[in-house]
């Protein structure tokens, strides 16, 4: 009885630690940008394991995470992570994500992928971009609101002007406005960043002339304040 | 979970519940004994060093500052200056202080952080508190004021972002001679309080040369959103 009574009460704690760290969740997720007229480009919303990382404050910015913030492009996010599957949704908004327009999509994460990045570049920033990196999912079913930040990678000058070229990395300029709000004949905001790390965007300067000054955002149109986009997160 | 459950006799129930007890006493008894601390400050500005921060761990009887009351003249120094020293003496002065640290020698820079340990016997409802100057600012500072760490378990840890404050002290002129930092190198702490208010409230940020304020000496990289630092504790024993 002894010998019995010791099996089942291994076997049960062991089931009780699968089910914290290996149940399978279905979950929804809406995601809403609220800036004043800020786009983001196509989000990339993935479940993965507690040791990932798709960006870390502090740290620098991998050259997959510097493609997204500095041209939208989340290509190599999105095979650093396995490509798309029913952890990982590249794109779930189709395109663009206007300002006040929301989207939303569902996982159905696998054994161990116990928590949640999403990124998206910001327009029009140099490397502007949303996100939140390795939240832990909640294991109770329930709804849970999160706010976002936008951060900096760090990786390109915040110079605010407006080439109208196509995007590379390393190259200076904002790649679009989508709205077409964005003027022309900037002589440039801002040099290298003094942080060259990931860290907190300190939002775009703007100015109010059009064709000169030293940016070609608008001060009264393309900034923002944190939060800039807000996450619900419904476990089903 | 169901079946498992099912065989299991009700001596088994038993046998789990009083072990689970004995846990509890257990317990009980490590809170007597002494607990540790991480704590790391990670400097998330793009143009802000951030001066050496003052940590404290107290009870809820200790309070660095209030918003919409007046800066003590310690926390002035603080904001002014990043002098630490008036600070941490008013802290160990209170007997709801258990403990208080500068922790770093030298400025935090835009990207980089700085931790330390620290010791303490058990503390009830234990709370953190740390300031730290925007060295390129007039009298901005950042840090958590009484944030509840008491219910970190071991190995636990806790990040949270922090918003920047106007200590309410000094005027934000952004002008030549004002400001401590490398943008300027000009005076610190000024015992005079000459701030357009004398209470301490959530910064409006700076406006920098850039953005229309000729006689700033900073320029748009001195600008910050909301947030400039992380703070983050781990409980390690």
């Amino acid at each position: 009885m002894e010998i019995k009574c010791t099996q089942i009460l291994t076997g049960l704690s062991l089931a009780v630690l699968a089910s914290t760290s290996a149940l399978a969740a279905d979950i929804n997720l809406s995601l809403t940008n609220l800036t004043h007229g800020s786009h983001f480009t196509p989000l990339l919303v993935s479940a993965h394991d507690s040791s990932t990382h798709v960006f870390q404050t502090g740290q620098a910015a991998s050259s997959n995470l510097r493609l997204m913030a500095e041209c939208g492009d989340t290509s190599g996010i999105l095979s650093d992570l396995g490509g798309a599957d029913m952890d990982t949704i590249d794109n779930p908004a189709t395109g663009l994500l206007a300002p006040g327009a929301s989207t939303s999509t569902s996982l159905m994460t696998a054994t161990d992928n116990t928590h949640l990045s999403i990124v998206a570049m910001i327009l029009p920033t140099n490397d502007g971009f949303v996100g939140v990196d390795s939240l832990m999912i909640p294991a109770a079913v329930g709804t849970y609101t999160y706010y976002l930040k936008a951060y900096d990678a760090g990786t390109e000058a915040n110079d605010e002007t407006l080439p109208g070229s196509s995007c590379a990395v390393g190259v200076a300029g904002i790649p679009a406005a989508p709205n077409s709000d964005g003027g022309t004949g900037a002589t440039g905001a801002a040099s290298a960043d003094s942080n060259t790390m990931v860290h907190i965007h300190r939002g775009v300067l703007g100015d109010s002339n059009p064709t000169g000054g030293l940016s070609d955002l608008d001060s009264s149109i393309h900034r923002w304040q944190n939060p800039v986009a807000k996450l619900v997160i419904t476990v089903n | 979970m169901m079946n498992l459950l099912k065989p299991m006799s009700i001596v088994c129930i038993t046998a789990f519940f009083l072990s689970a007890c004995f846990h509890n006493q257990d317990d009980d008894a490590m809170q007597e004994h002494t607990m540790m601390y991480q704590i790391s400050v990670s400097n998330l500005s793009n143009n802000q060093a951030l001066t050496p921060p003052a940590v404290v761990l107290h009870n809820e009887n200790y309070s660095a500052w209030r918003l919409g009351m007046t800066a003590s003249t310690a926390l002035e120094k603080l904001a002014e200056g990043g002098d630490t020293t008036d600070f941490i003496s008013d802290a160990n002065a209170n007997s709801a202080v258990a403990a208080s640290q500068v922790l770093s020698n030298s400025p935090i820079g835009p990207g980089s952080s700085a931790q330390a340990t620290i010791e303490i016997s058990h503390v009830h409802e234990l709370k953190l508190s740390v300031a730290t100057m925007l060295a390129n600012s007039n009298d901005a500072f950042t840090g958590v004021n009484s944030l509840d760490i008491s219910s970190l378990a071991m190995n636990e840890s806790l990040m949270i972002d922090v918003m920047v404050f106007d200590a309410g002290s000094e005027l934000n002129s952004e002008s030549a001679g004002t400001i401590p930092g490398p943008v300027d190198g000009g005076t610190g702490f000024d015992a005079s309080r000459d701030d357009i208010v004398n209470f301490i409230s959530i910064h409006p940020g700076v406006v920098s040369m850039d953005d229309g304020l000729a006689s700033s000496v900073l320029d748009e990289s001195h600008r910050w959103n909301g947030s400039v630092a992380q703070i983050k504790v781990t409980r390690l024993q």
